[in-house]
């Protein structure tokens, strides 16, 4: 199905193994940490261990490059594959062990994947704790083009689009990162604004729910509108809750937009040319999948993610059945292209 | 005084050939004391010393976001004779009832209801007089109108106790709670309402609002009231999901729930999503033995305003379909600032005969008027 | 047609008839302004809406506040429409509410031009906003 489109995989998941394997590349004082007080897990809640979703069944070992290159690059014939590696450092509430972590983290998935599959780019995942220090890890790592955009979780402990990130944001354009929000939460807040739910599936529902007030708050307060230059990437978001949540958003902005005066474009405007979004899950039965996407009213925003090793998708049903066959060229390879100008060229490794 | 003129002259929507039922208005109190003939002296001290305090930081005004107009309301709803906004019901008959020819209205009271306040027992007795309120200054002068039984809703058994007080009275169609409880709505803290609302064969409605007492969003709280308006929706998504995942539909297979000023379009994407998670993560959930899809299209029926608004209107037709045409009620919200009017507010691309059920058809048959 | 221009002061508004149509008058200023009295979206009197002024921002965080008093926002759904042209702010080419020439006149050259007076008994003294409908 991906045969012959040199297809790019913008959100793949290499497992971190746990704590041991980021002890090379911290420091002596965090490695020490890390052993006398016993940290030896960081996985979060978002992705329970074991769970369904975490790991498809027939993906269950998917620790190492080989893996990646057995179950999808080699199968699926695929040009590039953008990894984010997900482990709950955004959780960590000592904003200075927070760095730490993040930084082993960025550091293992440069030695451990970029170096090893030329095929591989990846994400610089954000300490975003301390914006100062977000600042810091993008300089220190945007001068290898490998990196190809910056990664926040979804669910923060203040929403996204409020000033005091902003340098954060204005960091990535000065290095052409699109700004990547992935589902997850640092759990500063319950998963739900009423609280705590009692399920992993109401969990995992919940980052829906992020995406909407994420998107809300970045158009609210200006950022879109600031930043025309800034590309926001929505990572295993789904797609179908999109245009409902715009349609209200819009039709509220015409009459109370004095209290955002800086938005002067329609917010779905602003979506359209700046907001891009991976297509798994997608969360439409395939008998309305075209529908939903004419409303998009977009051929540029999808871009084709596998989402490996989570299960999204069953066989090798990779693309969301449905989708029109004539948006795939450039669902699979020309929107992930036009959003990220570091796969235009090619990857060139500064020392 | 030109505010009070009727814009046009009185009419009903044409389409409406089986009445108008108007799902979603919010009668006022003229002034605090309005309670106290149904209030113990205890809870009438009570209020008039330590106030309404629901959980969040402000005392007074419309928090947590200050509104776009005052008390939300539109502005030409400010009542000749004085007083705020539907809290005259000669001026709710002239520009709402008599104008528009609604056969049927819904009140749903808002605060000072004393509902989701930090305190239960005083929650509990405000919403009695609420209830006894509503008859005494509303049904009992219009028998157009219906009361809401108003519950003290983070407190279950004391809900439950006020359901079964108006169980068989026909003044009463519906349960009424927030659509922000203090915990996800599906959780067993909450069966009790649910248990004697179905007994009591009334339809639960969960209006938009109300304060839970964590952050409006799950990443933090936002800055401005566009995005409040905007986070009801998003809330309502969480409570949805929590009644079907939490198997409140498999544990009361007669329980009919209405989403009132939560707005709709979102509907179907949330019933798709849980569909795709259940799928994969049924065995969490084994007590849920349909599709997430199939409890709500059954058990869960939707108010039309505010209507979301497509770029292309043909979509809101795909959106209600999605729906149900069966599940869609017609909802003024009157006298708030985003008040639809019932001649306009419902597009001439939905045939005839679906508009005949939005504005009364699906309403008369879902509270049996 | 008419209506007396001291019953409208600067800063107020009325509604009048005009044509068979309600018109909302606006004196900006000694300036008036004839728009139909019906909002484009759905139809509220924009008599019973919100005078205000008009605010911009060239970024986040900064507004420009100007035109105080030249504004009416929609009482129901809060539209904002420029007084002195009858569009709308978010979509000023295709959202607007009609506008009808307005202009103040005598009594006396009413009483001998072409205007009929509908509404008021016109007299000499006064002066009369004349609205071409
Ligand atoms: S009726 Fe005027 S803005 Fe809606």
């Amino acid at each position: 199905m991906l045969a012959g489109h040199k297809a790019i995989d913008v959100d793949v998941h290499p497992v971190v193994p746990g704590t041991a394997a980021l002890l090379p590349y911290l420091d002596e004082f965090w490695r020490d940490q890390v052993i006398e007080r016993g940290i030896n897990t960081l996985h979060s809640q978002n992705y329970p261990p074991n769970a369904p979703l975490t790991v498809r069944e027939d993906w269950k070992k998917a620790s190492t490059v080989a893996d990646l290159q057995q179950q999808l690059l080699d199968p699926y014939g695929l040009d590039m594959a953008i990894v984010t590696p997900m482990l709950g450092v955004q959780m960590v509430f000592n904003a200075d062990m927070a760095r730490a972590f993040t930084r082993a983290l960025n550091d293992w998935t440069r030695a451990e994947w970029l170096d090893k599959d030329a095929r591989l780019r990846a994400s610089i995942v954000l300490p975003m704790h301390d914006p100062e220090h977000a600042v810091e890890e993008i300089e220190r790592l945007a001068p290898d083009r490998r990196f190809v955009q910056a990664m926040i979780l979804v669910m923060g402990e203040t929403p996204a689009g409020k000033r005091q990130h902003w340098k954060v944001y204005e960091a990535c354009i000065r290095h052409g990162l699109p700004l990547a929000i992935h589902a997850g939460s640092s759990f500063r807040h319950p998963v739900t604004s009423v609280g705590w739910p009692s399920w992993y599936l109401e969990q995992y529902f919940a980052s829906s729910q992020g995406f909407q007030s994420t998107l809300g708050s970045l158009i609210t307060e200006g950022v879109l509108s600031k930043y025309p230059e800034l590309k926001i990437v929505l990572l295993e978001s789904g797609v179908s809750w999109l245009m409902p949540f715009l349609y209200r958003l819009q039709k509220t902005w015409k009459g109370v937009r004095f209290e955002i005066p800086w938005v002067d474009r329609p917010p779905i405007q602003l979506v359209r040319d700046q907001v891009r979004l991976s297509c798994q899950p997608f969360d439409a039965p395939p008998d309305v999948v075209p529908r939903v996407v004419e409303m998009l009213g977009s051929d540029d925003m999808l871009m084709w993610a596998s989402d490996w090793p989570h299960w999204q998708y069953d066989g090798d049903e990779a693309i969301p059945p449905g989708m029109p066959a004539a948006l795939m060229p450039k669902l699979l390879r020309g929107n992930a292209l036009a959003t990220y100008s570091r796969l235009r060229a090619p990857a060139f490794v500064k020392e | 005084m030109n505010v009070i003129q009727p814009i046009r002259g009185k009419s009903k929507p044409p389409a409406a050939t089986l009445g108008l039922v108007d799902v979603d208005i919010h009668p006022r109190m003229k002034k605090p004391t309005d309670l106290n003939p149904w209030l113990s002296k205890r809870w009438q001290e009570y209020l008039a010393t330590y106030g309404i305090r629901a959980r969040h930081g402000f005392t007074g005004g419309q928090p947590p976001f200050p509104k776009a107009q005052p008390l939300a309301c539109r502005r030409d709803a400010w009542p000749p004779t004085g007083g705020t906004p539907a809290s005259d019901i000669d001026f709710l008959r002239f520009q709402l009832l008599d104008q528009y020819g609604v056969d049927m209205g819904v009140l749903n009271p808002l605060q000072p209801s004393g509902q989701g306040d930090n305190n239960n027992e005083f929650s509990a007795a405000m919403a009695h007089a609420v209830n006894e309120w509503q008859l005494a200054e509303w049904t009992r002068k219009d028998s157009r109108l219906r009361a809401s039984v108003v519950v003290p809703y983070d407190d279950g058994p004391a809900s439950a106790k006020e359901i079964n007080l108006r169980a068989g009275d026909p003044n009463f169609c519906q349960v009424l709670m927030m659509s922000r409880t203090a915990e996800p709505c599906g959780k067993s803290r909450y069966w009790p309402i649910y248990e004697a609302a179905e007994a009591a064969g009334l339809p639960v409605a969960f209006h938009a609002f109300g304060y839970s007492g964590w952050a409006m969003t799950n990443g933090g709280w936002p800055s401005f009231y566009i995005e409040e308006v905007s986070e009801h929706a998003v809330s309502a998504q969480n409570q949805l999901a929590s009644l079907v995942v939490e198997g409140v539909f498999e544990r009361f297979p007669k329980l009919k729930v209405v989403l009132i000023e939560c707005g709709f379009a979102w509907v179907p994407s949330v019933a798709w999503r849980l569909d795709q998670s259940w799928k994969r993560l049924r065995s969490e959930v084994p007590h849920l033995r349909r599709k997430p899809s199939e409890y709500i299209r059954d058990h869960v029926w939707v108010s039309t305003q505010p209507m979301e608004d497509p770029e292309r209107p043909e979509h809101i037709l795909d959106i209600m379909e999605w729906i149900g045409w069966d599940k869609i009620l017609f909802a003024s919200d009157y006298p708030h600032w985003d008040f639809d009017d019932p001649l306009l507010a419902l597009s001439g691309a939905i045939s005839a005969e679906k508009r005949r059920d939005i504005y009364g058809g699906n309403a008369i048959k879902l509270y049996g008027l | 047609m008419v209506a007396r221009a001291a019953d409208i002061p600067p800063g107020e508004h009325k509604r009048v008839e005009a044509g068979g149509r309600p018109v909302a008058l606006f004196n900006l200023g000694g300036e008036f302004f004839a728009l139909v009295d019906k909002c484009p979206h759905q139809g509220a009197s924009l008599c019973g809406g919100t005078i205000s002024g008009h605010v911009t921002s060239p970024e986040p965080g900064v507004y420009h506040y100007s035109r105080r008093g030249e504004m009416v926002r929609c009482p129901w759904h809060y539209w904002e429409f420029d007084i002195r042209t009858g569009q709308s702010w978010f979509d000023p080419q295709k959202v607007k509410v009609r506008q009808y020439p307005a202009h103040v006149e005598s009594g006396a050259e009413l009483q001998q031009g072409p205007y009929k007076a509908e509404t008021l008994p016109v007299t000499v003294e006064d002066n009369y906003v004349v609205i071409e409908t």
